[in-house]
């Protein structure tokens, strides 16, 4: 792993390559593994084999030092950069996060489609392992860039650095992260997104706001998604809304359906209301 | 499984603060952990051993300070316990909350030589 900001270094590769580290990492020997196959192309991004780490420990008294360090201090450092390279940029950047199946990818495909004649939008895709969602959102003509996170459960701001310098970002563009699928890890890595933006299909349970709660804390929007199937199934939209407000009162709520088509107006708006003024 | 990256973030605060306060050796961590900081502790411990070996805090103690979870009641106007972020205020059962104590993650002090 990357010791510099706890991200998944050992496994991480964007677009079939291991991150190369032009900043110092590592006062000791480190050596990046760079054997892996390169199958993936130039937009696809993984990181090296996790080297051993090698310290020769010294003699010395012992003493007590005092260092009050934030331990997602480099992450929160490397994000605070994204966020004013964004800015400088005027690249509205939107962090998609969800459990597995929640429809992401669909969402962001109808999205990119309604929104492409309009804005110009690039995509950076997190996945532990493949570059499928990389190729679905290609698929509709716009830049997207894998990340493989390997074993890690997260992309962090690190990472998306790294995707960012490749990804080349028109002035006065959108920028959707699509975060691994996971409800738990993601919450507590900020990316130097404008929003998290928590998506939650109707298929799973209304109380994942409560099971899940440091997601639903840490996101501005909530997007109910696969609306055309609640006539068949038993989840109570209030309740949810009412869970989602129980950890984040100040938190917003879409409904909608990538598949149909209905309430996507509402989400358009909602990304409209916020695209950097030019 | 993020405490893992959380003890590599801790490895990389201990390498840095060794070149710049000339220790080699770590004997003691104390960590200051927030109740609502989403970490697991048995699972941090478990990472902190692992992410350790071989490296200047190997067998380092790890000491957890955990704060308790504290939030600003917008309609008691006052500060009350919460122990997860869905609790409801103790007293008036209200959900407008504002967490104020409770996410910490911090790396205290250090027992080095």
């Amino acid at each position: 792993m990357c010791t510099v900001c706890g991200c998944g270094e050992g496994e991480t590769r964007i677009e079939g390559e291991a991150v190369d580290h032009h900043h110092e990492h590592h006062h000791h020997g480190h050596h990046h593994d760079h054997s892996h196959s390169h199958e993936h192309g130039p937009d696809h991004h993984h990181y090296g084999q996790g080297p051993a780490h090698a310290h020769a420990p010294g003699m010395s008294q012992g003493r007590m030092v005092q260092i009050e360090q934030d331990i997602l201090g480099k992450n929160n450092q490397y994000a605070a950069h994204n966020r004013g390279f964004f800015k400088g940029k005027g690249v509205l950047a939107l962090n998609l996060v969800s459990s597995p199946g929640s429809g992401k990818t669909s969402l962001l495909t109808r999205s990119i489609e309604d929104l492409k004649s309009n804005h110009e939008v690039s995509v950076i895709e997190g996945d532990q392992q493949t570059a499928n969602d990389a190729d679905r959102i290609r698929e509709t003509g716009v830049k997207a860039i894998q990340i493989n996170t390997g074993k890690g459960c997260h992309l962090d701001a690190h990472m998306v650095g790294h995707a960012v310098e490749s990804l080349d970002l028109p002035a006065n563009s959108l920028l959707f992260i699509e975060n691994v699928g996971n409800l738990v890890c993601p919450a507590a890595f900020d990316l130097g997104e404008a929003h998290k933006v928590a998506i939650l299909s109707v298929t799973e349970g209304e109380d994942k706001p409560l099971k899940y709660p440091d997601m639903f804390h840490a996101s501005d929007l909530m997007i109910l998604n696969k609306t055309d199937l609640l006539p068949y199934l038993d989840f109570d939209v209030e309740k949810c809304i009412e869970y989602a407000r129980r950890v984040n009162p100040n938190i917003e709520v879409l409904q909608l359906s990538a598949k149909s088509g209905e309430g996507m107006d509402t989400w358009y708006r909602w990304i409209e209301s916020r695209m950097p003024a030019k | 499984m993020h405490e893992m990256s959380i003890c590599e973030g801790i490895l990389q605060v201990l390498e840095e603060q060794a070149k710049e306060q000339s220790f080699d050796r770590i004997k003691t961590v104390w960590l200051e952990i927030g109740q609502l900081a989403g970490v697991e502790l048995e699972a941090l411990r478990f990472g902190f051993d692992v992410v350790t070996r071989n490296s200047l805090a190997e067998h380092a103690k790890l000491e957890i300070i955990e704060l308790p979870g504290q939030a600003w009641c917008l309609q008691c106007a006052k500060t009350v316990s919460v122990s997860q972020r869905f609790d409801a205020c103790p007293d008036c059962g209200g959900y407008q909350l504002q967490v104020t104590q409770g996410d910490e993650l911090r790396i205290k002090e250090l027992e080095v030589e």
